[in-house]
């Protein structure tokens, strides 16, 4: 039994919404938990502005550890803990919660990796003129590396995009729960081909902001 | 004024250690420009950074205007490296900021207002000779400029101290006498008392007053820039010197001169006043022995002469004998016997 189309479109408008909220809300408390722990990561690192082996073996253990886990395990695997948390399991909220976790760790490395590649001299620099190491982080380490992490996090996001209809499969909402139950289910071939254009879409445009606003901080 | 009183860093790399700096004994006259020069490895660089802490020392004092700065807390630590500007062999710049902002940045740790902080950026922009780059990036900077804008930026904070971590190394030696003339030039106005590590003996010779030698984490060698240079003690300095001035014709060129049966050469020093008076001919002359000049230089050090001569003398062996021995009693002579270099 195929959608009426005449009266499928303002679900389908509606399950974007849904994913557009998934993916910017995760991407904000994923960039807020992942930037804290990326900066913590570096500056904890040995012979950094504040080396401290315990705080920076205990991240990245933490990290190490969740990261290879694929998200559609994770998400089934924390699912009493988002039912803790959230209320439920089941809708929009309930698949932020996973994807804010799975994001920030991952963010945490893409910060992590931007930072390293700052000249340490820059550092050395600043603590020469007399810098605190919080004046560092927030006046050295997040604008000397601010324009490859914002393409980092656009690489976050579209993947946020991935996961968000992994999520829609099993109980989220949005753009991956139409996908999945219309069809999939009902082998609705027409409502599969229009989902999969708007996750292009959202995609394209997800890199063409990053793409602008990284070329804009970096002058080029 | 900057005494370090017998102070070692030791680096601990896994199992080994590795002794960066020995029992270094060493004071930096307020007003000075103090070169301390050495291979790389020599750990001129690590004793550069102890003064500002970046390097802690495992041992010994360093003290600045008689502060002891190891004993000072994180808080005073920093007030105190703002007294300390430094520039590097690589700028270090922040490439997020403006050639203003770099120079701002300074000023804005010290809480200096803004108004203040825009008339400083005009004055040093204008003082380092780049008063249309304030808008620009480092990255559309030459080198040179680059490292006048870590000049600007070091200055920002009126320090009485300036250290520069082998400034000239990265950049060209046109370049380079630019940046040691503007250096010579913030000592002279400003009275800043300027440390710095190279390892070429160019910038010993153009800008400095005092020099010390390092080797293998230890001072070898350390006084007057005329004095280490008219008579050094130690091998690795007489390299150093060589590396700018030939005291001697090459090997190949001797040898010539002793195959084709030439007597032997003397080489003379003739070090300040000295080097104005007519030594050479005046005793020649009163014992009737000729001499031929093979060899030699007049130059300027420290706004003194030196004059490096290498000399063949021939007449009667007596009368040249006493020529000799009557040049010595006015300036140093040797005779020339080549060894192995």
């Amino acid at each position: 039994m195929n959608v009426d189309w005449t009266t499928f479109w303002p679900r389908i408008v509606e399950a974007t919404g849904e994913t557009l909220i998934m993916v910017i809300a995760t991407l904000i408390f994923g960039s807020i938990l992942g930037v804290v722990m990326g900066l913590l990561l570096f500056v904890t690192r040995q012979n950094n502005i504040l080396e401290n082996k315990i705080v920076f073996n205990l991240l990245n253990l933490i990290i190490n550890i969740v990261r290879p886990v694929p998200f559609i395990i994770f998400l089934v695997a924390i699912s009493q803990l988002t039912r803790l948390v959230v209320g439920t399991t089941i809708g929009t909220a309930a698949a932020i919660f996973p994807m804010t976790i799975i994001a920030s760790f991952t963010i945490a490395r893409v910060v992590e990796n931007n930072l390293v590649s700052i000249d340490p001299g820059v550092i050395e620099a600043a603590q020469a003129m007399g810098a605190s190491p919080l004046r560092i982080i927030f006046t050295v380490l997040i604008p000397e590396a601010l324009g490859p992490l914002v393409l980092g996090l656009t690489f976050v996001s579209v993947t946020l995009i991935d996961f968000s209809a992994v999520a829609g499969t099993v109980g989220g909402g949005g753009l991956g729960h139409v996908a999945m139950t219309y069809g999939y289910q009902r082998f609705d071939g027409s409502v599969m081909i229009v989902t999969v254009l708007i996750l292009i879409v959202l995609v394209q445009v997800a890199q063409w902001i990053g793409n602008t606003l990284s070329r804009k901080i970096m002058r080029r | 004024m900057i005494e370090f009183k017998q102070v070692s860093k030791t680096f601990k790399i896994g199992p080994r250690e590795v002794h960066a700096v020995k029992d270094v004994t060493l004071t930096v006259e307020q007003g000075d420009i103090f070169g301390i020069i050495g291979f790389s490895g020599a750990g001129k660089s690590t004793l550069l950074r102890l003064v500002n802490l970046l390097e802690r020392p495992t041992s010994g004092r360093i003290e600045i205007g008689g502060t002891d700065v190891t004993s000072l807390s994180a808080k005073e630590l920093r007030r105190q490296r703002q007294n300390i500007g430094m520039i590097f062999q690589n700028f270090n710049l922040f490439n997020s900021r403006t050639v203003a902002g770099n120079i701002a940045y300074p000023l804005k740790l010290a809480g200096t207002p803004k108004t203040e902080i825009s008339r400083r950026v005009t004055e040093l922009l204008q003082f380092v000779g780049l008063a249309d780059k304030a808008a620009n990036y480092p990255d559309q900077l030459s080198g040179g400029q680059k490292q006048r804008v870590g000049i600007a930026r070091a200055l920002a904070s009126n320090p009485d101290i300036l250290i520069c971590d082998e400034a000239t190394s990265a950049l060209d030696p046109d370049t380079t006498s630019d940046i040691l003339r503007l250096l010579k030039k913030v000592n002279r106005e400003f009275g800043i008392t300027i440390l710095l590590i190279t390892h070429e003996m160019e910038v010993i010779q153009s800008i400095c007053t005092k020099v010390a030698v390092m080797e293998d984490g230890e001072v070898i060698e350390t006084g007057g820039v005329f004095d280490v240079f008219t008579d050094p003690q130690h091998g690795t300095t007489e390299r150093f010197i060589r590396s700018v001035q030939q005291d001697l014709p090459s090997p190949g060129i001797l040898k010539e001169w002793r195959d084709a049966g030439g007597g032997k050469l003397y080489r003379l020093l003739f070090k300040g006043p000295i080097a104005n008076e007519p030594v050479l001919s005046r005793v020649t002359a009163k014992h009737g022995v000729t001499f031929n000049i093979v060899y030699g230089s007049v130059r300027e050090l420290q706004e003194r002469l030196f004059g490096n001569l290498i000399v063949s003398f021939a007449g009667d062996p007596v009368a040249t004998a006493a020529a000799i021995d009557e040049i010595a009693t006015l300036t140093d002579i040797e005779e020339v016997i080549e060894i192995e270099r």
